[in-house]
């Protein structure tokens, strides 16, 4: 027949999204630039500071120089007022940078003046523009001062109202994990590191059409509106032990809050990359692991192949749980979102992007409690804020499979691709959405 | 006879499919004989519906009028009412069994008896939010005594039948309605697709040997088992070729569309022969692209299917319905176009199997002979046997309301 050829399941063309990675301050920057290092096509790669000579040793190509008649180029000189000054002055040349972005991503350190004061900024003209953003922040060392600390919580909560999720990973944390000895330099770039990879991980969770593919709408579910912390981490391994490594790695990633994050998680996202090389049963090693630490959790996973990756596998994972187990950060979390939310996106946008996604739903035993030594806390917190790609499928709820649902969570299991917006089909407790030889774990060559 | 009076009309009776892949719109015109002969057919590829059930009524609401247009220009008519197939993985089937007993033992069994057993069978236990989309009558016991079509007239104290039943979650079957509402069209009938399906490709033979008929659509897979010239049993399974193509798509690692196009140029429901094949696929360009395992391509295919067959094999096994199907397995819907899968069937069931043609249906040749028209074609089909059931009911005016008492299936 004529009609399947052109029949769409799925949209015909395939959207572009836009995302633009903004470094605010200096350490914005270098993490930026640590992004650029790491190879990171199809985002673009902008460095904003109020300080002309930190801007002019930054390799990247897009760089603009904040508030330069106010400061003359000479930065902020640790005052975050004086940073919000200088975003407030060029607002209209931030709006012009982030017209047309799908996303947007900002990185920072808070504690000086200027990711603190211009970041905020910024994360509003951002949402403002109809981009989605997500803030990557430091927090100062113990040693930097109590009066920085305060300042950069301050900065924070700024952030929190201001962007639609926030992730935040302490230096002193990673300081810690790392040997005593290591020079605050490399600490830095230790930091660094993990930030950069943050980003990549969400970006490439929401861009890359992946065999098992998450979106944009899978990140909303199990972040927005929900007030918890998430904590966020992103591991990589090589070899042919990489599916075991990468999840060892994955634990012992300080931005994840080892066995407890995983442990308390009620939402978890999951997405996996790999090379051409990726094997299902590789995917289901990995997805098996994390899964037995956190028996509790309501799991998304998603999986992609990226060619540049090589031999390469990496894993990316959010993880949120209820806030009552707030880790570091004071419970001045609970500030009020002052930023209304932006006009209504949502899956729409992206729900161009693929296949199938594997929402598993997991049996509430009890967890194996994770044995793991090193542990570092970094807390994250997503105010996501954003449309409700969930509510299509809430109104199409049955109440055959109860089992789909965390009620307590508010989340739903969101669907994309060819079965966007339909409930999951099951048959005694089996989802026949799930590929079948996925689920009689046959090998593909 | 000149009958000014009652000027007859021609009836043209439409049957409209609102489809996981594409809408289907059919216009029959009901022959002397009481055949069917189809006129015009019009189609749209479908956006709006996931799974058999409508997910975006304005994407359903656009493709729908489409075909509709399409079918009343092929047609060269005003369509104002359609027949409309609903199906769902929502849909539950069950068989359900009224007794009636009188006082005397020679009492002569009357129309308000067997009102009162139909009636009687009608109570069973169902969500409340759920519609009875069919109560279907299958057979009727007098006095211990079984497979009696009419019972009236026959002496007994003890009347018993035994019914079909097919419900369904209210609002999901009106999410169907309301599309086609909202285009000013009117529903004659709501009927399941997968009743249309069987009623198109099956002849009162294999209705009465016993025959499985499946229809593998895009979003649902609908299957109905005649024995005895009744309906024994029914189902709908949620998986359709979307989930051979998302199979493919996930397990190639490539997207759906181009995962779609691959299965119909290379698929089959068969390993035979490819062993060690492997396909360079082009881009859009022309260069040569990549390359896809031809033996892994037909064997997520293979999973897939098979397991979909065998999940309603399962079934039909439980009930113990295998011995009864001497007509074998007849397939439908455009998932029946997939190469070898009659094969396949046949393995999996232990049956013959056949792809279905419509039968009895004259016309145009695609009416007949594209497999996933058939919803479409049985809802004309229907429609016709039940406006002839109308008419004498009116003369008669002896029964009225549903599928079931009109005996139509
Ligand atoms: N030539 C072909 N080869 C393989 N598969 C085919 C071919 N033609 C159609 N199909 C399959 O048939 C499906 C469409 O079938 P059909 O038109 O019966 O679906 P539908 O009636 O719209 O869906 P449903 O009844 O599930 O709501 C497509 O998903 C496609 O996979
Ligand atoms: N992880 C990391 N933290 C940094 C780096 N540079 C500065 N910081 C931290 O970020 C805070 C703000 O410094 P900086 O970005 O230079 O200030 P700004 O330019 O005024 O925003 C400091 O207090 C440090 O804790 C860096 O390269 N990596
Ligand atoms: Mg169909
Ligand atoms: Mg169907």
């Amino acid at each position: 027949m004529t009609s399947t050829e052109t029949n769409s399941t799925v949209a015909p063309a395939r959207k572009q999204l836009t995302i633009k990675v903004f470094g605010v301050g200096g350490c914005g920057g270098n993490v930026v630039s640590q992004i650029h290092r790491m190879g990171f096509g199809g985002a673009q790669l902008i460095v904003l500071n109020t300080d002309s000579q930190a801007l002019a040793q930054c390799p990247l190509p897009y760089k603009f120089n904040l508030g330069i008649t106010l400061n003359g180029g000479l930065g902020a000189g640790g005052d975050p007022e004086r940073g919000r000054a200088a975003a407030q002055e060029d607002e209209a040349r931030l709006r012009e940078l982030c017209t047309g972005a799908d996303m947007v991503f900002i990185c920072a350190g808070l504690g000086g003046g200027t990711g603190t004061g211009a970041g905020p900024v910024l994360a509003r003209v951002a949402k403002e523009c109809g981009a989605l953003a997500l803030a990557f922040v430091t927090l100062p060392f113990d040693c930097e001062g109590s009066r920085r600390m305060r300042q950069a919580r301050l900065g924070l909560e700024e952030f929190k109202a201001a962007a639609d999720g926030v992730i935040c990973l302490p230096n002193q944390k990673v300081f810690k994990l790392i040997d005593e000895n290591t020079s605050v330099i490399e600490t830095f770039t230790t930091t660094n590191e993990l930030l950069a990879q943050g980003v990549r991980g969400i970006w490439q969770l929401v861009t890359r059409p992946g065999f098992i593919n998450l979106d944009f709408a899978d990140l909303c579910a199990v972040v927005r509106d929900r007030h918890s912390e998430s904590s966020f981490a992103n591991a990589e391994a090589v070899g042919p032990h990489r599916a075991k490594e990468v999840v060892e790695k994955l634990f012992a990633n300080p931005l994840l809050d080892g066995g407890a994050a995983l442990g308390e998680a009620d939402a978890l996202l999951v997405s996996l990359m790999g090379g051409p090389s990726l094997t299902m049963a590789e995917v289901n090693r990995v997805m098996d692991q994390i899964n037995r630490q956190c028996e509790n959790a309501h799991l998304i996973m998603g999986a992609a192949i990226e060619e540049a990756l090589g031999d390469r596998l990496t894993v990316t994972l959010v993880a949120s749980r209820r806030p009552s187990h707030a880790a570091d950060l004071p419970q001045a979390a609970a500030v009020e979102k002052a930023e209304p939310a932006p006009a209504s996106r949502g899956g729409s946008d992206f729900e161009t992007l693929g296949s199938a996604i594997v929402a598993k739903p997991v049996a509430r035993s009890a967890a194996a409690s994770p044995a793991l030594e090193k542990v570092a806390v970094a807390v994250a917190e997503f105010d996501a804020v954003g449309a409700a790609p969930v509510a299509a499928t809430r109104t199409w709820r049955s109440r055959k499979k109860p089992k789909a649902v965390h009620p307590e969570l508010g989340l739903e299991t969101v669907t994309t691709g060819p079965f966007q917006h339909s409930e999951p089909t099951r048959h005694n407790g089996v989802n026949l959405d799930v590929p079948t030889f996925v689920r009689r774990g046959m090998p593909m060559n | 006879m000149l009958n000014l009076f009652f000027p007859k009309k021609t009836t043209v009776i439409v049957g409209l499919e609102i489809g996981t892949a594409k809408v289907a719109a059919v216009v029959g015109e009901v022959t002397d004989g009481g055949g069917v002969n189809v006129i015009g057919i019009g189609q749209c590829p479908s956006r709006g519906v996931r799974k058999g059930e409508v997910v975006n009524a304005e994407h359903a609401a656009e493709d729908v009028r489409n075909a509709i247009v399409e079918a009343e220009k092929s047609a060269d008519v005003e369509i104002a009412s359609v027949y409309l197939g609903v199906t769902g993985g929502h849909l539950t089937s069950l068989n359900t069994h009224g007794v009636f007993t009188s006082v005397s033992l020679d009492h002569e069994i009357s129309q308000q008896d067997v009102n009162e057993v139909l009636a009687n069978a009608k109570v069973f236990n169902r969500p409340s939010e759920n519609y009875v989309l069919h109560s279907v009558r299958q057979h009727f016991t007098v006095n211990g005594q079984a497979g009696i079509v009419d019972p009236i007239g026959m002496l007994g104290e003890n009347l018993e039948v035994d019914m079909h039943v097919i419900h369904g979650v209210t609002t999901r079957l009106q999410n169907h309605m309301r599309v086609v509402a909202g285009l000013n069209l009117e529903v004659e009938q709501t009927v399941f697709s997968g009743l249309c399906s069987a009623l198109a490709l099956l002849d009162n033979e294999q209705k009465h040997i016993g025959a499985l008929v499946v229809d593998i659509g895009a979003g649902t897979t609908e299957y109905v088992i005649y024995a005895e010239g009744v309906i024994k049993h029914t189902g709908v399974i949620a998986v359709g070729g979307d989930h051979v193509t998302n199979d493919l798509s996930y397990g190639l690692r490539m997207a759906p569309a181009r995962a779609a196009l691959l299965m119909r140029e290379h698929g089959a429901a068969t390993l035979d022969g490819v062993a060690d094949q492997t396909l360079t696929l082009t881009s859009e360009n022309g260069f040569p692209d990549r390359r896809v395992d031809l033996h892994d391509l037909r064997r997520i295919m293979v999973a897939r299917l098979e397991e979909t067959f065998q999940l309603i094999d399962g079934e039909i096994g439980e009930l113990g319905f295998h011995d009864q199907l001497r007509a074998g397995v007849c397939l439908c819907g455009g998932g029946a176009r997939i190469r070898g899968i009659e094969k396949l069937a046949g393995n999996v069931f232990g049956l013959p199997a056949t792809l279905g043609r419509a039968n009895a249906v004259g016309g145009l040749r695609s009416a007949s002979d594209d497999p996933e028209l058939a919803t479409a074609v049985g809802l004309v089909k229907y429609g016709a046997m039940r406006q002839k059931g109308n008419q004498s009911t009116g003369l008669v005016g002896k029964i009225k309301g549903f599928a079931g008492s009109l005996g139509l299936f």
